[in-house]
């Protein structure tokens, strides 16, 4: 602590710079939260508690069917996403040295400046019927017609994976830039396999950054819109578009309060889940 | 695995084809969308017919370009609008928050650093209903009760910028209170001797310490800000910013002046990024 925070008119100056703060959470974050829990357990009719509408989720299939659906595909894209980018980020963190380290990590994170919805457009130019890889399927003579690859799962999965790529591949490069070389020779050294020294040394060294890039990409791929809306079409049957449906188009608030704060409990059961499982702290994770 | 260790041939060739698939695939459908701005067709889809600017500078006709489609042009000034509001509010509160992180100790700081933390792991969709809900009921509540409108409290700009403040401003504060970390305090002790207020040293040497990390923050912030679909488009009113009118267009069937808003996005995007890339290297 520096001397400032000391003297009696400097602790008024800590309950200045406290009040934005507090409002801000307390505005924005919580009270906005609580109203929404208290929307999703009053009776609009008559202000009566009712759990009506959390027994509607449980009672119609296509409710709870989707939200299943979207947290079971979100832990899939969640898996690949870290499947393909670990090798991507050992690359970078420990075979490149000095200058072409910071161009290929710097050209990994530049699509991602670029806004989602200009990138899920990519996708869609490419896989459409009329789309540039049926065209070239076509003209290759692999296929005869046009090919239609929007609109499927795998569709939404890929969409999913892209989109939260960077999320795991930037933690993973922190974490794998920190571990010291010796330790992998040191295991060559002692007789190790490639695999030996991946699963010994490489993976537990990993852990922090491969917990963190998990949970955020999972986060993301749970609370997606655009990415499943556009490319899985009509039938993407993701749990936001749920939520957006109850608010907007059927002016069912409480319905949608209730699914919304379901969702909450989804996401916050397996972010709590992953950091006890790996035994990391919430705050060294997210900060 | 590393340099230092030899491995066979066909493990490096291997190795390297993937590292150049993976870079193929985060390339592809930015490139896509650029090349078919110049498309000379109706539709955004092979065939390919032509090399053409007219999804820029056409005025009339079958083809209007962006800078005469009126609609998404609007959208693209209101965006810049809500971004600029929503990143000076943001900024400004991110750099109080990193004082008192930083510079303070009191009961339940820990506590409140998580609550800080919290707007990460909350779902964009779900911040704006919840938004949405809590300023529809305080607006309801005056209406009711006191005859009085609130109208920045429904759907619609104000709305928008509120929703957005509620996480960039986490994302500034790491920003701000990671290079606060860095300061030494004796700097500023050193101006107190010398018979500066602590607010005029703040002011003259701590500000100007920070003031990387705050046009970082406010790059970062202008971008999120202006890329966001998820939370404004729970907020959205009767003006729709630019992300919300692109999306309504692709739904209805999409034209390339969809790409050549994507071209000019991109280009805006990419200056940001190196410009935010150059100064985090001279921070270091």
């Amino acid at each position: 602590m520096s001397n400032l925070s000391k003297s009696p008119k400097i602790r008024l100056g800590l309950w200045l710079l406290l009040a934005p703060l507090l409002l801000w959470l307390l505005l924005l974050i919580i009270l906005p939260h609580i109203e929404l829990f208290t929307f999703s357990i009053t009776d609009p009719d008559d202000g009566s508690y009712t759990a009506n509408f959390y027994l509607e989720f449980f009672q119609e299939p296509l409710y709870w069917r989707t939200f299943v659906r979207t947290a079971v595909m979100s832990i899939i894209a969640t898996l690949i996403t870290l499947i393909i980018a670990f090798p991507v980020s050992f690359y970078i963190a420990k075979m490149l040295k000095g200058r072409s380290k910071g161009i290929l990590f710097a050209m990994c994170l530049l699509p991602f400046w670029v806004s989602e919805l200009v990138r899920t457009f990519g996708w869609m130019i490419l896989l459409r019927e009329s789309g540039v890889i049926s065209t070239f399927l076509q003209w290759s003579g692999l296929s005869d017609g046009p090919v239609e690859l929007l609109y499927t799962d795998a569709t939404i999965m890929l969409g999913l994976v892209y989109t939260s790529m960077l999320f795991m591949v930037v933690p993973l490069v922190s974490t794998l830039d920190s571990l010291d070389d010796s330790y992998i020779e040191a295991g060559y050294d002692l007789g190790g396999s490639n695999w030996n020294v991946f699963k010994e040394i490489v993976i537990p060294h990993a852990i922090p950054g491969i917990v963190s890039g998990c949970i955020i990409v999972f986060m993301l791929s749970l609370g997606n819109y655009l990415t499943p809306v556009l490319l899985g079409g009509k039938d993407s049957l993701w749990f936001t578009e749920q939520i957006y449906t109850q608010f907007i188009t059927r002016f069912n608030w409480e319905q949608g309060s209730a699914f919304g704060l379901l969702l909450l409990v989804l996401s916050s059961l397996i972010v709590w889940a992953g950091l006890k499982i790996s035994k990391q702290s919430f705050v060294k994770t997210m900060g | 695995m590393i340099p230092s260790i030899k491995q066979s041939r066909k493990f490096h060739s291997v190795y390297n084809a993937y590292i150049f698939a993976f870079f193929v695939f985060l390339a592809a459908p930015l490139v896509v969308v650029s090349v078919f701005a110049f498309n000379d067709s109706l539709f955004p889809s092979m065939p390919w017919r032509g090399f053409t600017l007219d999804w820029f500078f056409a005025s009339s006709g079958e083809k209007v370009g962006i800078f005469f489609d009126s609609e998404l042009f609007n959208s693209i000034g209101l965006s810049f609008a809500i971004a600029a509001a929503t990143t000076l509010c943001a900024v400004f509160i991110a750099c109080t928050n990193a004082f008192v992180f930083e510079r303070y100790d009191f009961p339940a700081k820990s506590f409140l650093y998580v609550l800080m933390l919290l707007p990460l792991v909350i779902p964009g969709v779900l911040l704006g209903v919840s938004i949405l809900v809590f300023s529809s009921s305080i607006a309801n509540y005056f209406d009711d009760y006191w005859l009085i409108d609130l109208e920045f409290l429904r759907p619609g700009i104000p709305l928008i910028i509120i929703g957005q403040f509620a996480f960039v401003t986490t994302i500034c504060t790491l920003i701000i209170s990671a290079r606060l970390r860095k300061f030494d305090t004796t700097l500023e002790e050193a101006a107190l001797n010398l018979g500066a207020s602590p607010l005029s040293a703040v002011l003259t040497i701590t500000i100007p310490y920070l003031k990387p990390a705050i046009i970082g923050a406010a790059i970062v912030s202008f971008l999120m800000s202006f890329e966001n679909f998820n939370t404004t488009f729970m907020l959205v009113g009767s003006d729709a910013p630019l992300t919300v009118a692109m999306f309504e267009r692709l739904r209805e069937g999409s034209t390339p002046v969809l790409n050549a808003i994507s071209v000019l996005l991109m280009l805006g995007s990419g200056v940001l990024a190196v410009a935010n890339m150059v100064l985090q290297k001279k921070q270091r």
